[in-house]
């Protein structure tokens, strides 16, 4: 069984049903994206695999069965999501901010030595701990959303559209960071709408279109298939 | 014997009661976005059960340290709020929760009257009195003269208010308590079990309550099933003074509220002529309330911070 498979997974708003069925797999280390259009379901799949949204199907994670565990649950095994929207909280502090991603525990040490590296990694954050979350601009708040959810030390990443409102430069910056945490080991399941971007920093591609699975493969043979250029590259070129 | 003095003194005592009332209100409100309404009533049966516990004690042990009884009886009134706190959230709350707000808002009502009316069964409906443990020492204050029940009332307060205050800012709890205010969604992706820290928030205001209608009972020496109406009408309105959802702004409302009812009370005769008297001093709550709004609708600490996307 792979490190997270997901089983016909069904997630329903009401009569909606926003994902139909869907299966995916990520085996340890890798990093997958899930691209699609606006409402195709992919935040929604997301959503359902952090526990945050209630779903049929099944949700495996490290041969563990975690579809009827609740969210705090599913941390504690070793998922952390990165909200869209990032979800900072605005009157925390920068560092408590960074201190709730460490809530379960990791001893004083460890949770030390996350903290210094978050600040290595980002120093703009260590600039502004004492501030509130609430004051930092977007592409700030997308680092410490992510860096937040490192403190967890995860062994699955779920990034939701983390390019959501930022200016392009910051974008590039926060794909570095993305496959910088890829490099070190750590899972990462990706939700963008940017597909190019997440093609060429991930290894494998779920294509979503109405709440079902239209496409996968390699990212590398993706950015090039005639049909994904069409619909998601912008075409053209 | 200076009148003001007095009046300042009087309305802190009233004021840090309020006080930790308003806290409860606060602190709910801040996680939930619910004004629980049976808030007062859970103040009402802290002093009942503290009542209760000490005539027990009184008859059973009539040889037994004062203060020892007190804080007996102190332990037992937490211990019941906070469970009745508990099982009210669990019970009434939680099955609402994602309901209109005004299905909780009228449920909470309705705990409020059956609570009542429950304190009415088991204690009766006539005004109990409150037996004095200690002998009452009275000490002159810049002019002013205070008893040693109204001392210990600000003491304890102060190191209650305090030790909550510390605990929300400084602690990992108090952290997951800020976190769940601000997103129910956000606090369990970091692994917080958003239920238990709203449990636990219930159960917080339930034991600064009971602590609340305990020193409320030993200030009048009568206590009432109906205690906790006005008393609870009385502290939210000082939460919303401050700023509902503010911690700070439940202190300093409460404090305030104290204040202007006291002076209120202690100059209205002589500001309308003799027309109206000190019982009018539950006007000034309100008065109060409604100017504060009137000008700043978010309370006097509400919601300074900017919030962006």
């Amino acid at each position: 069984m792979s490190f997270l498979e997901a089983q016909s997974l069904d997630v329903r708003y009401g009569g909606i049903r926003a994902v139909r069925g869907v299966d995916i797999r990520v085996e340890e280390g890798e990093t997958v994206a899930l691209i699609g259009a606006n409402g195709a379901g992919k935040s929604s799949m997301l959503n359902a695999i952090a526990g945050v949204l209630p779903h049929t199907g099944s949700v495996y994670f490290n041969n563990v069965d975690l579809s009827y565990r609740p969210v705090f649950d599913r941390v504690k095994r070793g998922i952390s999501m990165v909200p869209e929207g990032r979800g900072v909280f605005g009157r925390l502090t920068v560092e408590e901010n960074l201190l709730m991603g460490a809530y379960l525990g990791n001893s004083q040490q460890e949770q030390d030595t996350d903290l210094k590296m978050m600040y290595e990694f980002f120093p703009r954050l260590k600039e502004r701990r004492r501030q509130t979350g609430g004051t930092l601009s977007g592409g700030e708040q997308q680092m410490l959303a992510i860096g937040r959810a490192l403190m967890a030390r995860p062994k699955l990443l779920l990034l939701d559209e983390p390019s959501m409102g930022l200016a392009p430069i910051m974008v590039e910056k926060i794909f570095e960071v993305i496959r910088g945490v890829s490099q070190t080991g750590v899972t990462i399941l990706l939700v963008e709408q940017n597909a190019r971007l997440a093609l060429e920093s991930s290894q494998r591609a779920y294509v979503m279109e109405s709440g079902e699975l239209s496409i996968t493969g390699e990212s590398r043979e993706l950015l090039h298939s005639p049909e994904i250029r069409r619909s998601y590259l912008g075409g053209g070129d | 014997m200076d009148i003001f003095a007095q009046q300042i003194l009087n309305g802190l005592v009233l004021g840090s009661v309020y006080a930790l009332v308003a806290l409860g209100y606060t602190m709910v409100y801040g996680i939930l976005g619910l004004i629980n309404f049976a808030h007062g009533e859970v103040v009402m049966i802290g002093a009942m059960t503290a009542l209760a516990v000490v005539s027990t004690l009184l008859s059973v042990f009539p040889e037994m340290h004062p203060f020892l009884t007190i804080l007996l009886a102190g332990l037992a009134a937490i211990l019941v709020c906070m469970s009745l706190a508990f099982f009210i959230e669990r019970l009434a709350y939680r099955p609402l929760r994602n309901a209109p707000r005004l299905a909780p808002l009228i449920t909470a009502i309705g705990i409020s009257i059956l609570l009542q009316n429950i304190a009415m069964i088991i204690w009766g409906r006539k005004y109990k009195t409150v037996p004095q443990l200690f002998p009452t020492e009275t000490f002159e204050l810049f002019g002013a003269s205070i008893t040693s029940v109204q001392i210990f009332i600000i003491l304890i307060s102060a190191v209650l208010m305090s030790g909550l205050l510390v605990i929300v800012h400084f602690t990992k709890l108090g952290r997951a308590m800020r976190a769940t205010s601000e997103s129910q969604r956000v606090a369990g992706l970091m692994g917080i079990n958003v239920n238990k820290i709203i449990s636990v928030t219930f159960m917080i205001g339930a034991g600064l309550a009971a602590v609340a209608g305990i020193l409320i009972a030993g200030n009048y020496s009568v206590v009432h099933y109906s205690m906790g109406f006005m008393l609870g009408l009385k502290a939210f309105t000082a939460a919303v003074l401050g700023g509902i959802g503010n911690l700070g702004g439940a202190v300093l409302g409460g404090l305030l509220l104290g204040l202007i009812e006291s002076i209120g009370a202690g100059y209205i005769g002589d500001l309308t002529g003799g027309f109206l008297g000190s019982h009018y001093q539950d006007v000034f709550a309100f008065v109060v309330l409604i100017v504060v709004l009137v000008f700043r609708p978010t309370g006097l600490m509400g919601e300074r911070v900017s919030e962006r996307a």
